[in-house]
């Protein structure tokens, strides 16, 4: 296992006290594993990527490890991260498009960065840098431009080369794709895949709200709602037969291409998530939940049901204990 | 019969970068929009869409072209004619969170709308059309009514204000991107309720760069493609039968969830720099930056920006759109650029 997150909390100080916005999740990532981690706006789903790399002031960490390549990541010591931020992990910010500053040509923003992290032979590490401007379509006159003078989608990719340039064993890519246009969008999905396939970066966690574009990337998808994982799957599992009762709404809700009103009436969820200053007692997605029932109200563990299908719901997994007992029962007889 | 007709519009932008010169938004764009009709208009960034609908609303003065409802030209509306305009014209827009004043409670878009065109109504009739327009995008008025902005999610907030909209005699709604910042268990709410309003006789152009959400709710669908439009028709017809380059690589370019990208996976590392391998990217990059190559164009045709501003006449036939084609009743196709 490349990456292994363990019970990780991450709270925000806050006047009324911690807000918990990251509580308790575990899961491991493989060796070239691009696992998708998806929610609505507000599960911590990007809370959870950034505590990975960079605690900022307004949040800390409440427990758990996480591990990357068998060593243990001091997330909690910002100064000791350092070292390890771009060339262990590293972040491709959300809002990855306003992330370059805009008075410096991205060729300076790219020496700087190798000079911070005290990088030996920067000759060949920027020979590589243009060996990879040239594998995703980029001129090596970027280098010379500053950012304003680049359309989103190369601003987008600059960023993720800058990220990447260290070979990460563990990238965490926020929203990369959100803010593009559907062939922008394409371009940059693919150019994970390929970064990944040439062992640019070892592991990736892609943080987004669009599951359509994990369908397409990611070998894995994990479900967050209200702070929590709900559900983690292969992403064939999560498309095709999901268990948990939001991962079953979100993908309904996804109109695909070619379905039309007249046709078919996509339904969405009722309700909102839970606020997380006081979340209430048992399974946090309860209140919208078509299934719910009096177990609900104690919080479901998040166990395995099938081999790497992981879910945390009383009634998925009831089922399955049930049709297990069955199949038990009907073997002893 | 209130039709928004669109004749060809043109809107020319001065760049403000180093490079200077003129921008080509809109080239001669021309459509109907009739009532109870969704036209989705699609297009990457820089297509000129959202251009259009602040023709549309009158935000933009276009370059050349007309824009008329019940048959006047809005641009002649004098105050109170505009006024009287944005009674029947409204939009909403991509960011819900920037539209409200974080100081006031929500609400307030109300009161805005009563100071303008209500005056006289009283306070009892007043909340009874309050309660009919949030009744019709299905908002509960005890969990809207006196909120501040940031207590409402994205979808309360959109709907809030097609409610708003709705409080006069709306027959057209420009709907620029409502739902692209919405989670997605909340768009769908937003997306019925405009078939909804449709069914009841609204007119809404639906302008998006999400092909699936477009296909879903509109009847007819533009492709627009550097300020021209290069693809109209049914929106059956358009997604079932493509006909442009363009309008085919945006739809194999759509994340679907049952459909994998074709990719052609890429062999060891070479050695030596590599070949580009994926040209598509490069590629789409001129595509998105084509704007930028016309001006260029027309910087070379009539060297600086200053001559281009002088000559009308001649940045009139650099505006010169493809020629649309009817390829099948309904379905219109542009000559490839």
């Amino acid at each position: 296992m490349s990456v292994s997150v363990q019970n990780l909390s991450v709270a925000y100080r806050s006047r009324r006290g911690d807000v918990t916005a990251v509580d308790n999740v575990s899961f491991a990532l493989a060796d070239g594993e691009i696992m998708g981690l998806a929610g609505e706006s507000g599960s911590g789903k990007s809370t959870l990527g950034n505590a990975l790399v960079y605690l900022d002031q307004r949040m800390k960490a409440t427990g758990g490890t996480v591990t990357v390549d068998g060593r243990e990541l001091p997330i909690a010591d910002t100064r000791a991260m350092r070292p390890l931020r771009m060339t262990e992990v590293s972040l491709v910010p959300q809002y990855a498009m306003s992330a370059l500053p805009p008075t410096r040509k991205i060729g300076k923003l790219m020496t700087d960065l190798l000079k911070s992290h005290r990088v030996g032979d920067q000759r060949a590490v920027m020979t590589e840098l243009k060996r990879r401007l040239e594998l995703i379509g980029l001129r090596e006159d970027v280098l010379d431009k500053y950012s304003f003078e680049l359309s989103g989608g190369m601003r987008q990719r600059v960023t993720i080369i800058m990220s990447t340039l260290l070979n990460p064993s563990l990238l965490i890519a926020d929203e990369v794709t959100s803010a593009l246009d559907v062939s922008t969008q394409r371009a940059v999905g693919e150019m994970l895949l390929e970064f990944r396939d040439r062992g640019f970066v070892k592991s990736v966690i892609t943080i987004t709200h669009d599951l359509a574009i994990l369908a397409q990337i990611a070998d894995s998808i994990a479900i967050m709602y209200a702070g929590r994982l709900a559900e983690r799957a292969s992403t064939d599992a999560i498309v095709n037969s999901p268990l948990h009762p939001y991962t079953q709404a979100l993908i309904a809700s996804l109109p695909e291409v070619g379905v039309r009103h007249d046709q078919v009436t996509l339904t969405g969820i009722p309700g909102r998530p839970p606020s997380l200053v006081s979340p209430p007692a048992g399974c946090r997605f309860r209140e919208r939940c078509p299934f719910a029932f009096d177990k609900c109200t104690q919080t479901p563990p998040f166990v395995e049901i099938e081999p790497g299908h992981t879910v945390a719901c009383w009634k998925a997994s009831d089922e399955r204990g049930a049709a297990a007992g069955r199949a038990g029962q009907e073997q002893a007889v | 019969m209130s039709t928004l007709k669109v004749d060809q519009v043109s809107k020319l932008y001065r760049a403000t970068s180093r490079a200077g010169g003129l921008t080509p938004a809109l080239r001669k764009v021309s459509f109907d929009l009739p009532p109870g009709e969704v036209i989705s208009l699609i297009g990457e960034s820089g297509s000129g869409k959202t251009t259009i609908g602040k023709v549309l609303l009158r935000l933009v003065q276009p370059t050349s072209g007309t824009v008329t409802f019940d048959g006047k030209d809005i641009a002649g509306y004098s105050q109170r004619g505009l006024r009287e305009y944005y009674r029947y014209v409204q939009g909403v827009f991509q960011d819900p969170f920037s539209s409200y004043n974080p100081i006031y409670r929500a609400d307030r878009v109300f009161d805005l709308v009563r100071g303008a065109y209500f005056p006289k109504i009283s306070a009892g009739d007043w909340s009874a059309k309050i309660e009919a327009a949030l009744d019709a995008v299905a908002l509960n008025p005890a969990d809207v009514l006196g909120k501040y902005p940031h207590q409402l999610s994205g979808g309360q907030q959109q709907r809030l204000l097609i409610a708003r909209a709705l409080l006069l005699d709306v027959k057209v709604l420009i709907a620029d991107e409502i739902i692209s910042m919405l989670d997605a268990s909340t768009r769908v709410d937003v997306l019925n309720l405009l078939v909804k309003l449709k069914r009841q006789g609204l007119a809404i152009l639906f302008i998006t760069h999400d092909l699936s959400l477009g296909n879903y709710v509109s009847d007819r669908t533009i492709i627009l493609r550097h300020g021209a439009i290069v693809e109209m028709g049914a929106t059956e017809k358009i997604f079932g039968n493509p006909q442009h380059d363009y309008t085919r690589m945006l739809l194999s370019a759509v994340p679907e969830l049952h459909k994998k990208w074709q990719r052609t996976p890429v062999g060891a590392v070479p050695a030596a720099v590599a070949a580009s391998t994926l040209t598509q990217a490069s590629l789409l990059d001129e595509l998105t930056h084509a704007e930028q190559v016309v001006k260029r164009d027309l910087r070379a045709v009539f060297g600086g920006s200053r001559a281009v501003a002088s000559g009308k006449s001649q940045v009139a036939v650099a505006l010169e759109p493809p020629t649309l084609r009817e390829f099948e009743p309904d379905h219109q196709v542009a000559d490839p650029e």
